[in-house]
C-alpha cells in the first residue's frame, strides 16, 4: 500500500523535475541564441533565405486568413448593429477587434501551425540525420548558422505578417460592408479615424505580434533542436510546437491585453 | 529558386508590410489628428464632468478645435479640473469664452464645447475658463423628472 503511494509520489516528482529541467533548457537555448544573432550581420544572405521560408511563404495563408476574418467580422457585427441603428460603427469595430486582438492572435495561431511546425521538422531532420553534430565537426557552430537564422527570420516576420493580416482584414470588411451590403464609405472610414488610436491601437497591436513571433520561434526552434531524434520522438515535437504555440499566444494574448488596455 | 530571386520576393514581402502599416496608420487610425502644430493649454473648473475623458474632443462651434489632456480633482474647491490643449490657430478666443461638456447625441460621447464672449481680451497659455457648464448626467435628470411626476401627482 505504502509501495503505490510512494510510486506515485516519485513518477509526481519525477514528471515535476523533469518539466523544470526542460524549461530550463529551453531557457538557456533562448539566451544561447539570442546572443548568436551577430553572424546575421556578416551574412545576411542566411537571414534573407529563412525569412523567404518562414515568411513569404506564410503570405498566403495569413493574406487569405485576413480577408475571410475581416468580411466575416463585418457582416456579423453588421447583423447585430443594424437593430440599434448603429451599423455606422461596423468599420470601427472590424478595425478595433483586428489591431488589438485578432490581427496579432490569428497571424500567431497559423504561423505556429505553419511555420513554426515546419521549422521544427526541419531542425529536427538535421538533428536526426546528424547533420547538426556533423557541422561541429567540421567546427560550424549549428546554433548560429542553422537556429538563429530561422529565430531571427520568425521574430521579424511575424509583426509583417499580422500588420498585413490587419490591412487586409480591414479592406475584407470593406468589401462586405459597403459593396455588399450597401453601408455608406464615410463612415466606414471616418469612425475608426476619431476612435483607433496610433500608439494604444496600432503600436500596442505590433508589440503583441513581436512577442508572439519571439515565443512562437522560440519554442519551434527549441523543439526541434531538442527533439528526440527518430520519426517518432520528431513526430511529437512538430505536434508539441503546434500545441504549446498556440497556448502560449492565448495566455500571453490575455495577459498582454489586461497589461495594455487596463484604465 | 536562385538567391536572387528569394530577394527580391522577401523585398517585396517588407514592402508590402510597410505598405500596409501606412494603410492602417494614415487610413484606420487618429494618425492624422496628430497634426504637430503648436497648441496652448488653457484649464477649466467643473462641478461635474460626467463621462469626459483624456484625448475627448474640445470644440467651438462644432469644429474639433483641441484635446482633453488632463483631469484632475482638486480637494480645496472640490471641483473636476480638465485641462485642454488648443491649437494655436485658434487663439482668439475672448476671456469670458464659456466652456460647457455637451453629449453627442443622446448617448454619445462627451466634448467640451466653447461659446466665445465679447471680451477684447483673448486668451492665452495657462489661462483658467470660469464660465463652465457641468455635464447632464442623465441620472439625475431621469431621477429629476420622476420625483416632479410625483410631486404633481400629490
Amino acid at each position: 500500500m505504502i509501495n503505490v503511494i510512494t510510486d506515485k509520489l516519485q513518477a509526481l516528482g519525477e514528471l515535476t523535475l523533469k518539466s523544470f529541467q526542460r524549461l530550463g533548457r529551453a531557457s538557456v537555448f533562448f539566451l544561447r541564441v539570442a546572443a548568436s544573432g551577430g553572424d546575421m550581420l556578416l551574412r545576411p544572405g542566411l537571414l534573407i533565405k529563412q525569412i523567404y521560408s518562414v515568411g513569404v511563404q506564410t503570405l498566403l495563408i495569413v493574406v487569405v486568413a485576413g480577408m475571410f476574418v475581416g468580411m466575416v467580422m463585418s457582416l456579423q457585427s453588421y447583423y447585430g448593429l443594424v437593430d440599434f441603428g448603429a451599423e455606422d460603427s461596423v468599420g470601427v469595430m472590424v478595425a478595433l477587434s483586428l489591431l488589438r486582438e485578432l490581427g496579432p492572435v490569428i497571424t500567431a495561431l497559423l504561423f505556429a501551425g505553419r511555420a513554426g511546425s515546419a521549422l521544427t521538422a526541419e531542425i529536427g531532420l538535421m538533428k536526426a540525420t546528424e547533420q547538426l553534430s556533423g557541422m561541429e565537426m567540421m567546427a560550424v557552430n549549428p546554433m548560429r548558422r542553422v537556429v538563429a537564422p530561422r529565430f531571427y527570420a520568425g521574430v521579424i516576420s511575424m509583426p509583417l505578417l499580422a500588420t498585413i493580416f490587419s490591412a487586409v482584414g480591414i479592406l475584407g470588411g470593406y468589401l462586405v460592408a459597403v459593396e455588399l451590403l450597401g453601408l455608406d464609405s464615410g463612415p466606414f472610414w471616418s469612425q475608426p479615424q476619431a476612435k483607433v488610436d496610433l500608439y494604444l491601437d496600432l503600436y500596442n497591436g505590433i508589440i503583441k505580434s513581436v512577442v508572439f513571433g519571439v515565443v512562437v520561434t522560440w519554442i519551434a526552434v527549441f523543439e526541434g533542436y531538442d527533439c528526440i531524434p527518430t520519426s517518432e520522438g520528431l513526430g511529437q515535437a512538430t505536434t508539441r510546437t503546434v500545441v504549446y504555440g498556440s497556448l502560449a499566444v492565448l495566455f500571453l494574448d490575455f495577459i498582454l491585453t489586461a497589461l495594455m488596455f487596463a484604465k | 529558386m536562385t538567391s536572387r530571386k528569394i530577394e527580391v520576393l522577401v523585398g517585396l514581402f517588407v514592402v508590402a508590410a510597410v505598405a500596409a502599416f501606412f494603410m492602417l496608420a494614415m487610413s484606420v487610425s487618429n494618425m492624422s489628428s496628430y497634426t504637430g502644430n503648436e497648441s496652448y493649454r488653457l484649464k477649466a473648473h467643473f462641478d461635474n464632468i460626467g463621462g469626459l475623458k483624456v484625448r475627448s474632443l474640445v470644440s467651438a462651434g462644432g469644429v474639433g478645435i483641441g484635446r482633453v489632456t488632463d483631469i484632475q480633482y482638486n480637494t480645496e474647491s472640490y471641483e473636476a479640473v480638465v485641462s485642454m490643449d488648443i491649437d494655436v490657430n485658434y487663439n482668439k478666443f475672448p476671456t469670458d469664452t464659456a466652456a460647457s461638456i455637451m453629449t453627442s447625441g443622446l448617448l454619445g460621447e462627451q466634448f467640451i464645447s466653447f461659446e466665445p464672449g465679447a471680451e477684447e481680451e483673448y486668451l492665452k497659455e495657462g489661462d483658467i475658463i470660469d464660465l463652465t457648464q457641468s455635464a447632464l448626467v442623465l441620472e439625475q435628470i431621469i431621477g429629476q423628472f420622476l420625483y416632479s411626476q410625483s410631486d404633481d401627482k400629490e
